[in-house]
């Protein structure tokens, strides 16, 4: 189960979506993320779907890789779309004893789960195809000018990037310490959700003392290997647009523009 | 010329009482002298907690000592202007792959130490194609570390440090978490280091089998150097070896079992070949 | 007890791009008594092997049975099944979390909810098997030594009395002496109280010297099963799937093709040094 979380993982491949400036691919997701929220009726998600499609076409990321990041918020799209479904009031279509399905409760509920499929998606593509360093690297650039506010942008970022390197490992830690405490009889599965809480001890205290215990042998490794903060740093990788990002900021252009055309457009027949 | 100087090093750390207080000191190491010359393959030995691993961070500035002087590359390391010249020139391999590597992507990894030290981007690039060869990892620069073995990410973290271009590289336990095929291929690589680009290596372990071609092997126990010389003096010593708490290559130690039996073999055979050849006399 | 696998499958990520064929239909008969060795390269398949012994991981396909009970079937207590096939896993010291080296050895047995005395009797005994007295009973696990902390957490498993013992690389960054303690801990289990031992090792010297039989996985596969002077006589297959034999067996082989008649299926120093010895013995009374 805990392998299915793919938010945070690099699929990699060459593709343009790849290549691009972390930069663009920032502000494409804040963009999409936006536009899931502005799209008014069914219509305008149709140019919200174009979209998306192209941009899993031309990633080369498998969809199937991308769909698998949803089995984390399954219950939570259940939830939300059964909540809205039953407590949405107005046309009433089919009632069962006190459970009311109305017209609007099917709008809203549809609306909901294409929003929360589309952001999760939206967001993974973002990981997928850039590495958590590449990542960090657009945000501490495009976040520079708050260094002027003694915001520590760098600190900030390089603690991002460790965190990202180190989910995975964790996660396996936590499946392997689960399975030893296990093997010693421990049951994570009954009792009432006190005596579940009390049953994570044996899990969380060797899971933080190893989490701590890598924090200080990665800090002396990066001390070791000259590490001293952001100043003075050189990259190895130093971003810098190019052709391709220039259209890329053009495409997501069009797509603002089509989204509110569209909008505009709907929001006439509503 | 000395890449590495140490005199009279003594190390202490505190152990603190509930209370917060002082409650006895533990001296890690014991007035130790050592020279390194520049260009030699060392290796230390010995058991856990003989005071090995605190001796090699002394040679990286992330200890300072206590009492005596560590020189690398001629500069004092308690001299704080100093340090990350130091650690320029002396690079450290630690035991565990995992915890050392920065980079989610092997050539990002390999390019962490030559962008911290300031260097150009087209230069760092130069740095990693070259760090990645020198390992054999080129194959793997865009991989995720995550999904190589033990060996291999060994390897990443040896080239990290190589791309820094130091002219000593400390290996504390490298292969202490790794498989026999993982062991092989470090040892290899850090060989190769050191006959082909002339790196000093010092590496720790307790492994016999790496060490048998060393210039120079040094025994610690109690965090005093207890043995110092060629492997084959190091070797021929077996029943020493055992008190502290080490053992020999299996050859060796046939062949010292043998002598016991009394039959007439000369003293730390090392290899296969050389106890077959000792032996043709009796044929 | 015995322990039998009839055609067991594992795959895991099943119709992703990083599924895993990671057990091949492996049949396996595991005896009482038994002190096995065994070995394969990393991701050869032996940890999720053992994994499925006690029940943690469960068959993709094929069945295993416990003492001729299928532990698949529908209200066998696994739980149980984990308190008689107890298992050690890598670096186990890491999963220690109470505050004293006694309260932890407890948690096993309390989990199979047995009285008071009873636990406390056999957080004692493990902890005496393992050779830690008294004088550690009420210490943090934190402030013990690497080799010590690793004997905490097989008193651990220990306790919950199983009657088979799987220990997944115990000597994994231990010293030399370190070593040779660990090992000669788990020996005295075997000999005196008869456990049933798997012992999964990167070390062929260490698994030479101690067991009775050597399973020798690759590529989710078992390659060999037999003596360890069988399984190490075939060090040229070993070779190519990542192994090898103990450095010992080599000399005997490079002694014998050198033209000395020794026994060349040696696996261990004593042996080796017997056959040369018997050797030199004859040659002198045949007086030449």
């Amino acid at each position: 189960m805990i392998r299915d979380i793919t938010i945070g993982q690099y699929y990699p491949t060459n593709s343009v979506i790849h290549r691009l400036d972390p930069r663009v691919k920032l502000a494409g997701t804040m963009i999409f993320l936006i536009s899931l929220f502005l799209v008014k009726g069914f219509t305008g998600y149709i140019i919200t779907t174009i979209f998306l499609g192209a941009v899993i076409k031309i990633s080369h990321v498998p969809l199937k890789f991308m769909l698998k990041g949803l089995k984390a918020i399954f219950l939570l799209l259940i939830f939300s779309v059964t909540f809205n479904l039953f407590l949405t009031s107005g046309e009433v279509l089919i009632q069962v004893w006190i459970f009311k399905i109305t017209k609007e409760g099917v709008y809203i509920a549809g609306f909901m789960a294409i929003r929360l499929i589309y952001l999760i998606i939206g967001t993974s593509i973002m990981t997928l195809t850039t590495t958590p360093n590449e990542l960090t690297d657009g945000l501490e650039k495009a976040l520079k000018p708050l260094n002027k506010i003694r915001v520590p942008v760098h600190e900030i970022s390089m603690m991002m990037s460790i965190a990202l390197r180190f989910i995975p490992i964790l996660l396996e830690e936590t499946d392997k310490i689960m399975k030893a405490q296990m093997a010693r009889g421990a049951d994570f599965e009954n009792g009432n959700i006190l005596q579940r809480a009390k049953n994570m001890i044996p899990i969380l205290v060797p899971l933080f003392i190893s989490a701590f215990r890598r924090a200080n042998d990665l800090a002396m490794a990066m001390e070791a290997r000259c590490y001293r903060g952001g100043e003075g740093r050189t990259k190895m990788k130093p971003l810098k647009y190019k052709k391709r990002d220039r259209i890329a900021y053009f495409i997501l252009g069009i797509y603002v523009i089509g989204v509110l055309g569209m909008n505009m457009v709907i929001g006439n027949f509503l | 010329m000395k890449i590495i100087k140490i005199k009279d090093l003594i190390y202490e750390y505190a152990k603190y009482d509930e209370e917060g207080n002082i409650a006895e000191m533990n001296r890690a190491i014991d007035d130790v002298n050592l020279d390194v010359k520049q260009g030699d393959f060392i290796a230390i030995l010995g058991h856990n907690g003989s005071g090995k691993s605190t001796l090699a961070k002394h040679l990286n500035a992330i200890l300072i000592p206590a009492e005596g002087i560590v020189w690398v590359g001629g500069k004092d390391t308690k001299d704080e202007s100093n340090i990350w010249d130091i650690r320029q020139t002396a690079g450290m391999v630690f035991q565990n792959p995992d915890n050392q590597i920065i980079g989610s992507i092997v050539e990002e990894d390999v390019g962490f130490g030559p962008e911290n030290i300031g260097v150009e981007t087209d230069d760092i690039w130069k740095r990693v194609d070259m760090a990645l060869r020198a390992v054999n990892m080129t194959a793997y620069r865009n991989h995720s570390p995550n999904k190589l073995s033990g060996g291999q990410k060994q390897r990443v973290a040896i080239a990290g440090v190589v791309a820094m271009k130091p002219q000593c590289i400390i290996l504390d336990e490298p292969t202490a978490m790794l498989d026999p095929l993982g062991r092989k291929e470090v040892i290899q690589t850090v060989k190769e280091l050191n006959e082909k680009e002339k790196v000093t290596i010092i590496l720790i372990t307790h492994y016999m089998e790496e060490v048998i071609f060393a210039d120079h092997v040094i025994v610690m126990d109690g965090g005093k150097v207890v043995m110092q010389g060629k492997p084959r003096e190091i070797f021929s010593q077996v029943e020493k070896l055992k008190e502290y708490r080490l053992d020999v290559p299996q050859v060796t130690e046939l062949a010292h079992e043998l002598k016991k039996e009394g039959v007439f073999l000369p003293d730390g055979i090392l290899t296969i070949e050389e106890f077959v050849n000792a032996m043709a006399e009796f044929l | 007890m015995t322990i039998r696998l009839e055609n067991v499958n594992y795959v895991y990520g099943e119709g992703t791009a990083y599924e895993i064929h990671a057990l091949k239909n492996i049949n396996l008969k595991i005896e009482n008594g038994e002190f096995i060795g065994l070995i394969g390269h990393t991701g050869s398949g032996k940890s999720t092997l053992i994994q499925h012994l006690n029940g943690l991981v469960k068959a993709t396909s094929g069945t295993i049975y416990y003492d001729d009970e299928n532990i698949y079937r529908e209200g066998y207590s696994l739980k149980e099944l984990r308190g008689k096939v107890g298992l050690v896993f890598q670096y186990p010291e890491h999963q220690l979390f109470e505050t004293d080296v006694f309260t932890d050895v407890c948690f096993g047995p309390k989990n199979l909810f047995m009285p008071k005395e009873e636990i406390e009797e056999r957080a004692k005994e493990a902890l005496t098997a393992v050779g830690l007295g008294e004088e550690f009973y009420k210490k943090s696990p934190f402030e013990l030594s690497g080799g010590q902390k690793r004997r905490v957490a097989i008193a651990g498993v220990l306790a919950m009395n199983p009657k088979v013992l799987i220990l997944d690389e115990p000597t994994a960054g231990l010293d030399p002496k370190g070593r040779d303690e660990i090992l000669g801990e788990i020996d005295r289990l075997h000999k005196e109280k008869k456990m049933t031992i798997i012992l999964v090792s990167h070390s062929m010297e260490d698994v030479a010297q101690y067991v009775k039989r050597i399973i020798v996985m690759n590529k989710g596969c078992v390659n060999f099963d037999g003596t360890p002077q069988q399984v190490f006589k075939q060090y040229k297959e070993l070779e190519k799937i990542g192994l090898a034999a103990p450095q010992v067996t080599y000399i005997m082989q490079a002694l014998s093709e050198r033209g000395f008649s020794v026994n060349r299926d040696v696996t261990t120093i004593e042996e080796a040094k017997d056959s040369i010895l018997k050797y030199l013995k004859n040659k002198k009374e045949r007086g030449e």
